[in-house]
């Protein structure tokens, strides 16, 4: 670690760090990389945290087999507010997912060198929260045996199929979809990687198992070119799947009569804020592990800084959306969407508002400041608070607006219990143990991928 | 030198440009079967051999269409056909809320396609391969670029072959075993 410590020192002022530190070359890279992997030296905060996430995923277990045993009431939701925690974390989880796809397909399209070190560990980002995602709409229904043909066009002898009308319907084939591209992109990125890994292996068994994902890749320029082409069409269709993913998962709310929910800004303001938190979740990721890991010349000051100018990007984006929801109320000129905006600022959550203005509107502003964001420990806090701003987001929008409606006889309270919170830190555990995983037995930074960006890897003519 | 055939000759360099000045030279004494082997993709290797089109592109546009279709037509005969239900009087066959599904489908069956089209012309998995047999190839994924001329080449002798290929100053020549 000690080695690249200088590597965090800013440069002079007008000189922008570089993308990849001095001095490395395709034999380093590769070596520094696969090194974390084939390493017979776990080092020991590993065994710590993936003991702490274990113990987590157990609370999730916990949960979820009472859940099943007694059935959602053992939830905070109710009539008015049926839709609670398990709808707001699904849309928490499922936003932080989104920076996965974003970096590794559409910066990938606009040639951003600088996204190939995040990239790897991104993706599998997003792999991981999707699946926290996709956790909770199949546990809400409650008896998630059941949801099968509920959720999927599956042939069954009662005759019953999906209502393709319901945005519901559409959400399941988005995020399914999604969650399937995103592993097609990350695994095929993981080929050559794999096939490395096989060949620095010194252990047979070792080597076996890489060699058995890795297919047989020997790096043919034959393959390369067919292997070019199908990734950058990958990214071609994750493109537009990633904006639609959100937009479909804002469609939950608009297309409904609901005040607050029915607005036709949804998909944007939905997309934005996804980008938001998922840049958020990048750096609080990758923070500590350049650290612990000693990768600061993979991920330099230079990701750092572009990753708090995207948060600081789409934050703006965001706090649009939140005037903008403001003056809809009022331009509406419809007394319960009047209602609404009053009840945001005046109403029994309003807490729960300004604290989201807090976090995600005031606080992302200090990123304005080339200060903050070339402080690894500046963006890290920040991220986290952004990353609680955004869950507080989702709670607004999902209990604020069923909260009160209509009808004045039928308002109520949302209280949750705590088997909401044991299902929410029990998803965070499952992530975190799947992160750990991911990077000790996967290449966390596309070893084929940095090879590219370095001096030598160019033909000189 | 044996008598047992051989799968190629494989040169060995420590840097791209080497490599492709040397693939271009000998596409241009006339070699065709013949592979570069790279630990990055590099663009310019895959022309100097030959390589311009591939047909993954085709078949993402099959799958894209495949999927679009298959979506759409679940969607038609589910709605209007197997279980048609009035939802807020809307047509059975009301398309626009049709859309999202549809494009999901084609984006589905495009990346479906796209992948295992790639691994498929590739002929991947494909647990043996002779080229493995080399002495050094491991660091064909690391940091050495290699140029095979196979054996099946008509244009192929092992003398001239290695002659041709010593010219181009590789760190190594080796006979590739089956």
């Amino acid at each position: 670690m000690a080695q690249n410590d200088q590597v965090d020192q800013l440069p002079p002022k007008g000189i922008r760090p570089p993308i990849i530190g001095p001095g490395q070359t395709l034999t380093t890279v590769t070596d520094r990389i696969a090194g974390v992997v084939l390493t017979k030296h776990t080092p020991i905060f590993w065994f710590a945290v993936v003991a702490f996430s274990v113990a987590i995923v157990g609370v999730l277990n916990t949960a979820i087999a009472y859940l099943l045993m007694r059935g959602t009431g053992i939830w905070g939701i109710n009539i008015p507010v049926g839709w609670g925690f398990a709808i707001v974390n699904f849309v928490w989880w499922i936003g932080i997912g989104h920076a996965g796809t974003l970096i590794s397909a559409i910066l990938l399209l606009f040639k951003q060198t600088w996204r190939t070190s995040i990239n790897r560990f991104a993706e599998a980002m997003t792999i991981f929260a999707v699946m926290q995602a996709g956790l909770f709409p199949l546990v809400h229904t409650g008896r998630p045996w059941l949801a099968a043909y509920w959720l999927f066009p599956i042939p069954n002898t009662m005759g019953v199929w999906p209502q393709f009308r319901s945005p519901l319907i559409w959400d399941v084939f988005a995020v399914s979809t999604y969650f399937t591209v995103s592993f097609l992109f990350w695994g095929i990125g993981l080929i050559p990687d794999f096939a490395t890994l096989r060949d620095q292996a010194k252990s047979l068994v070792v080597r076996r198992i890489y060699g058995l994902f890795a297919m047989g890749w020997r790096g043919s320029a034959r393959h390369w070119n067919r292997y070019e082409t199908a990734y950058m069409l990958l990214a071609g269709l994750a493109t537009p799947l990633v904006l639609s993913v959100h937009s479909v998962v804002s469609l939950d709310f608009a297309v409904s009569v609901v005040p607050g929910w029915h607005t036709t800004f949804f998909p944007p303001y939905f997309v934005a804020g996804a980008i938001f938190s998922g840049f958020a979740m990048v750096l609080i990721l990758a923070i500590p592990f350049r650290a612990l890991y000693g990768m600061q010349d993979f991920i330099t000051l230079r990701h750092l800084q572009n990753c708090g100018k995207v948060m600081l990007a789409t934050g703006m984006i965001v706090a649009y959306a939140y005037v903008l929801e403001m003056f809809m109320g009022w331009y509406s000129n419809e007394k319960y969407e009047l209602a609404m905006v009053h009840n945001r600022l005046h109403g029994p959550y309003s807490g729960y508002y300004f604290m989201l203005v807090l976090c995600n509107i005031i606080i992302p502003q200090s990123l304005w400041f080339n200060r903050v964001r070339s402080s690894p420990l500046a963006l890290f806090l920040v991220s986290c608070v952004i990353q609680c701003g955004m869950w507080l987001e989702r709670f607004v929008i999902v209990v604020m607006s069923l909260q009160r409606d209509f009808l004045p006889s039928s308002w109520g309270m949302y209280w949750f219990t705590k088997w909401d919170i044991m299902t929410l830190l029990g998803t965070m555990g499952f992530f975190t143990l799947l992160f750990f995983m991911f990077i000790r037995f996967m290449p966390a930074i596309s070893i084929f991928e940095i090879r590219t960006l370095l001096p030598q890897a160019k033909v000189k003519q | 030198m044996t008598a047992e055939p051989i799968y190629g000759l494989l040169a060995e360099f420590d840097n791209p440009t080497d490599l492709v000045k040397a693939a271009k030279a000998a596409f241009g004494a006339g070699y065709r079967k013949m592979d570069a082997y790279t630990p990055y993709p590099l663009e310019e290797a895959a022309e100097a051999i030959g390589v311009h089109h591939n047909r993954v592109s085709l078949i993402t546009l099959v799958g894209a269409m495949l999927g679009m279709c298959g979506g759409y037509s679940l969607q038609y005969w589910v709605s209007v056909i197997a279980y048609p239900v009035n939802a807020g009087g809307k047509p059975f066959h009301s398309w626009p809320s049709f859309i999202p599904v549809t494009f999901e489908c084609a984006v589905l069956g495009a990346s479906l396609a796209a992948v295992f089209g790639m691994l498929a012309l590739n002929g991947l998995p494909q647990p043996y391969h002779p080229v493995f047999n080399a002495p050094n190839f491991t660091s064909a994924s690391r940091d050495k670029f290699f140029l095979c001329i196979e054996a099946q080449d008509p244009n192929f002798s092992v003398v001239a072959t290695k002659q041709f290929l010593q010219t181009y100053h590789p760190q190594l020549i080796s006979e590739v075993p089956y």
